[in-house]
């Protein structure tokens, strides 16, 4: 959205393809923002106004059937048959969550009260935290890095987002619910991010979130319906046991499967994290390795928000770069 | 001389410089992903064995690295060679190979672990 909306501004005709009803990806699902919580919608909000413009057709609902790529630039066909012509593609399919249910160990859709990170933000937008038999948790565990850096699951990688995450999700359960209580089960707090510590510090100091160091290897519900789960504190140096209402999942990133799809069908470039494999991290991570096409956003890698926005404004220059350089 | 119960107290820093990390280097040898542990615990907190004793993976792993190889070699006589740890290891450490060898080489050079 990003990226059409510069292109806009640059004078370009722009026609900005979305499978889902609506533009703005998992924005939609979100309710506040790390790190400063401000409303999700706010920047839904600027991206909206932003592509509102006289050179943008939005298509959404509307699914990429074949990519084809000729002398005269790019021909893309949708699901309904729609052809359409461009002479430059910028592609930015994003990204899935990872599918908890796969981190079979978790317990994720066989144990009550075992969630994502994803349900916790659709029940904090109904302003409500439940356990499926309507009564609020007392105690909630938050599992970190669920599907990242994990070779079990194929990720090898750090989703990078899903601590901060944790951290701002722990103190909205706290906001919500003051006499629960919460802990969090991390390997490393990765809080490399802008004002990212700040967060982690005000989890600790003014929300008194607990956090343990121990990746959890299992979940398993105990006989009164409680979750048990088995982690060792590794700085205490000893197995913990504890029994928790419920169970939030940080589900990491992935290539999406439309992004996959994409790249199997017109043979843009992979990584070995699957996400597309820009032509250099350093340099040149717009660009791919078909003339004309460019990357913008998290079809590259984890980013946040902010990373994701400059990033889309990067592919714009370079799809500027590359109309002055080739279509003089 | 009268003894008064005296004794000059060993410190309880690690010897880095003059520390054995033999039994580490013969593991890694062998057994390359012995180098990819990342102290999550995973291993420690699905042991059978670690939930009753004083066994943990986790922490061979680090004192053997160390150098502080007197804790482990009487430790690991505790493992029961299940497996359960391997199940579990995002990092995909061979951690009953790491077992496996480590009781090697404490037979090798210290006489420890049976």
């Amino acid at each position: 959205m990003e990226a059409a909306g510069q292109l806009a501004n640059a004078g370009y005709t722009v026609s900005l393809m979305e499978k889902e009803k609506e533009t703005g990806g998992h924005l939609n699902d979100w309710y506040k923002l790390f790190p400063d919580r401000r409303s999700s919608s706010e920047v839904k909000k600027y991206l909206d106004k932003k592509v509102n413009s006289k050179n943008i057709r939005i298509f959404t609902g509307t699914s990429i059937e074949k990519l084809h790529s000729n002398k005269d630039g790019f021909l893309v066909i949708t699901k309904d048959g729609t052809e359409l012509k461009a002479d430059a593609i910028v592609v930015a399919t994003g990204f899935d969550l990872f599918k908890s249910s796969r981190k079979e160990e978790y317990g994720y859709g066989i144990y009550d009260n075992v969630i994502t990170s994803a349900d916790l933000e659709a029940m904090f937008r109904k302003g409500k935290i439940t356990l499926t038999d309507g009564k609020s948790p007392k105690t909630v565990g938050i599992v970190h890095c669920v599907g990242s850096r994990d070779e079990k699951v194929g990720n090898f990688y750090c989703s990078k987002l899903c601590c901060v995450t944790a951290v701002k999700q722990a103190i909205e359960i706290r906001e919500h619910l003051p006499e629960s209580k919460v802990f969090c089960f991390y390997m490393d707090m990765r809080m490399g991010g802008a004002h990212y510590e700040e967060l982690y510090r005000e989890a600790q100091e003014a929300y008194g979130v607990n956090f343990i160091r121990g990746k959890v290897s299992e979940a398993s519900e105990s006989i009164n319906n409680k979750l048990v789960i088995k982690v060792e504190d590794t700085l205490a140096g000893r197995p913990l046991k504890i029994e928790l209402d419920m169970l939030v999942l940080m589900a990491g990133m992935e290539m999406s499967e439309g992004g996959i799809r994409l790249a199997g069908q017109t043979g843009l470039k992979t990584g070995e994290n699957r996400f597309f494999a820009p032509a250099d991290h350093h340099y040149a991570n717009n660009i791919s390795n078909i003339k004309g096409i460019f990357y913008a956003g998290t079809c590259t890698a984890p980013m946040n928000i902010t990373e994701t926005i400059s990033h889309a404004r990067s592919a714009v220059s370079e799809v500027i770069n590359y109309f002055n350089n080739n279509k003089a | 001389m009268d003894n008064f119960g005296f004794t000059i107290s060993k410190g309880r820093q690690i010897e880095w410089d003059s520390n054995d990390r033999s039994i580490a280097d013969y593991i890694r040898e062998r057994e390359p992903s012995f180098k990819s542990c990342i102290a999550c615990g995973c291993c420690s907190a699905t042991c059978t064995s670690g939930n009753f004793t004083h066994f943990s993976l986790r922490e061979l792993n680090i004192l053997l690295h160390r150098g502080e190889n007197a804790k482990p070699g009487n430790d690991i006589r505790k493992c029961m060679l299940c497996g359960k740890c391997s199940l579990v290891c995002p990092r995909g450490v061979n951690t009953r190979n790491v077992v496996f060898l480590a009781k090697q080489a404490f037979q090798k050079f210290d006489g420890h672990a049976d």
